[in-house]
């Protein structure tokens, strides 16, 4: 097989793929009473995925994508407030919104180590986080914004209590986008970005425009994330302020490391892997959860997180790592 | 205002304390330590459990504290941290966020989620005035210039280990360039396990000096976390009087901040870090010439 047949067989559409999706789209009829559980696993799926383009495909280490989620969050539940109740344009709105803020952010991220990247990032979100806090009679301040209600979905689709119309709103909408990342990534452009990750000094050297992809990556995942804010504000018509919190950036972080970084499908593996768990933890121990959470982070950071989404490497295999 | 200032001062010497350690291990073995504000709890917490429970005197609480959170540090230094340190960054955040889960969920399990409070000695509860009656009003706490008594002579103890003691070139060395240093015969790893036993140790201090005036809960270390980082990110880690300036500036701010816009909350000081990092992306108060 020559060179680029490889990479365009590469990027096909493979059958396991297909029925995925098929499966994702099913899921919320196979199982209604879930259905504000599958809505909520595709949601956060599409925030761990837009992590995954800057921390996977770009290496930014980032504790503060939280503030694009929020920033979507808070600026769909207020288009569809005082604007218009109309789901599509208020996602719209939140995408447009965590770009804009995505854009200015990616100037923040450019120089400096890991260290510097961590505590600006998390130092913006902490930002939003007072600024919406301070903006109480906007924003609802520590109580949330409440009494966010949306016009039926393409002016047909009911939200209903069972949230299965939000199930498939917000599986849709992650399936749409996921096709985009999924065509960015194994684009010549996604091919520049992982050189730029693996060694930025020799990706200058053969003439890629390092600044410039690191902000257009930025702001991209910074879009998706707002996106995911949407969602997560119009399929529960709330939005409150610990959509801002550093436990978020935390958690996504996590679900993505689960899944396995620089792999789309990890994003939303990782996602669904951390419900499950969270509901079956918490179910035990609803106060000390986070307890097993970090347990279980130890002990895969110990082992080597590449080694999860590979169950054939769990055994043998830590004969090369000794070497 | 000169209140304030004095404030704001005594808080920054008590941050500085808690994250001189996180400092060093930093530029020393180039690792992200979130859990280092899980080792400023455990000091806290012994401090109050001794004083409150047992009747030990403050004063013995200290050193105890002290001692105690460093045996702990190079327990953990030598078991858990150090497969970590030739890992990428991301690992080793995760890696100390599930430590410091997990600190954040043991003792919400033995102490309880409630805040601790913590009685102090009578002869520390007091309050001084001075310049009453003129625009430069300085009121203060007794307990919090003890606490800048403590860091500062803490600090110009440092700064002497550091500066003329063979420990200290050494150290100054491997922060450096540690393949050097050990290639000097220098032994790297020895240093990094003492530097971060006292490091911890220091945090435990802090964090048993710092219940009274920040509060003691289990969520702490995730509460001063930011606080940590941001003494390290905008000293820079290549000296102590990089952090210890920034963590001045911090307390400061903090301080004035609180006191002057309440509702800003902390906007004022994150927004000041990103200023600063995007200005000095190494810091501060960072030397050319260091790796």
């Amino acid at each position: 097989m020559d060179a680029r047949s490889s990479l365009l067989h590469a990027r096909r559409f493979k059958a396991a793929e297909w029925a995925f999706w098929c499966l994702a789209f099913a899921a919320p009829a196979l199982l209604p009473s879930h259905a504000l559980m599958l809505n909520e696993m595709a949601i956060v799926a599409l925030f761990a995925v837009s992590l995954d383009l800057i921390l996977g495909y770009s290496g930014i280490v980032s504790l503060g994508h939280a503030a694009f989620l929020g920033l979507g969050a808070y600026s769909a539940a207020l288009f569809a407030k005082f604007i218009l109740p109309d789901p599509l344009l208020g996602l719209c709105v939140g995408v447009g919104a965590s770009l804009v803020l995505g854009y200015l952010c990616s100037f923040s991220i450019m120089r400096g180590s890991d260290l510097t990247r961590l505590m600006v990032t998390l130092g913006t979100a902490l930002i939003l986080l007072e600024l919406a806090n301070k903006f109480g009679d906007i924003t609802g301040g520590s109580d949330g914004l409440q009494g966010v209600v949306m016009a039926p979905l393409f002016g047909r689709f009911e939200f209903d209590l069972m949230g299965q119309v939000a199930a498939w709103y917000s599986i849709g909408v992650l399936f749409v986008l996921f096709v985009l990342m999924r065509r960015l990534v194994h684009s010549p452009l996604g091919a520049s970005l992982m050189a730029v990750r693996d060694n930025a000094l020799r990706a200058r050297a053969i003439g890629i425009h390092v600044n410039g992809r690191l902000s257009l990556i930025y702001t991209l995942a910074a879009g998706v994330a707002g996106a995911a804010g949407a969602l997560l504000a119009q399929t529960t018509g709330f939005a409150s302020l610990d959509v801002f919190a550093m436990d978020r950036s935390a958690d996504v972080m996590l679900m993505l490391v689960m899944g396995g970084v620089g792999w789309l499908y990890g994003g939303v593996v990782g996602a669904v892997l951390f419900k499950l768990m969270y509901d079956v933890i918490a179910n035990i121990t609803p106060q000390y959860w986070t307890f097993w959470i970090g347990l279980f982070l130890v002990v895969l950071m110990r082992v080597g997180r590449e080694r999860l989404v590979r169950p054939w490497t769990w055994f043998g295999a830590s004969r090369k790592e000794q070497a | 205002m000169l209140t304030i200032l004095f404030d704001g001062v005594a808080y920054g010497m008590l941050l500085f304390i808690l994250a001189v350690g996180l400092s060093v291990t930093m530029g020393l073995m180039n690792f992200i330590n979130l859990a280092h504000g899980a080792f400023a709890m455990l000091g806290g917490y012994l401090t109050v459990v001794l004083s409150q429970r047992y009747g030990v005197p403050f004063l013995l609480c200290l050193p105890v504290s002290f001692l105690v959170t460093a045996l702990v540090g190079a327990v953990c230094e030598r078991t858990l941290y150090r497969p970590m340190y030739g890992k990428a960054h991301l690992d080793q955040v995760l890696f100390t966020i599930g430590l410091a889960f997990m600190a954040v969920a043991v003792t919400d399990y033995w102490m309880g989620s409630q805040q601790q409070i913590m009685q102090l000695p009578d002869w520390l509860r007091g309050r001084t005035e001075l310049f009453e009656d003129t625009p430069w009003r300085l009121g203060m706490g007794h307990y919090r210039l003890f606490i800048i008594a403590v860091c500062g002579l803490l600090t110009l103890a440092l700064q002497y280990v550091l500066s003329a003691t063979r420990f200290g070139s050494q150290l100054r060395a491997s922060v450096d360039d540690a393949r050097v240093a050990a290639g000097l015969g220098i032994r790297v790893n020895l240093v990094f396990a003492v530097t971060f036993a006292v490091g911890s140790g220091l945090a435990g201090l802090g964090g048993a000096l710092g219940a009274e005036v920040l509060g003691l809960d289990p969520t702490f270390p995730f509460k001063f976390m930011v606080y940590f980082l941001i003494v390290v990110a905008v000293g820079g880690t290549s000296s102590i009087t990089g952090p210890l300036l920034a963590a001045l500036l911090l307390g400061v701010a903090d301080v004035a901040g609180k006191y002057f816009v309440p509702k800003l909350g902390a906007f004022i000081v994150y927004s000041l870090m990103i200023a600063i990092l995007i200005w000095r992306p190494h810091g501060l108060f960072t030397r050319q010439g260091g790796k």
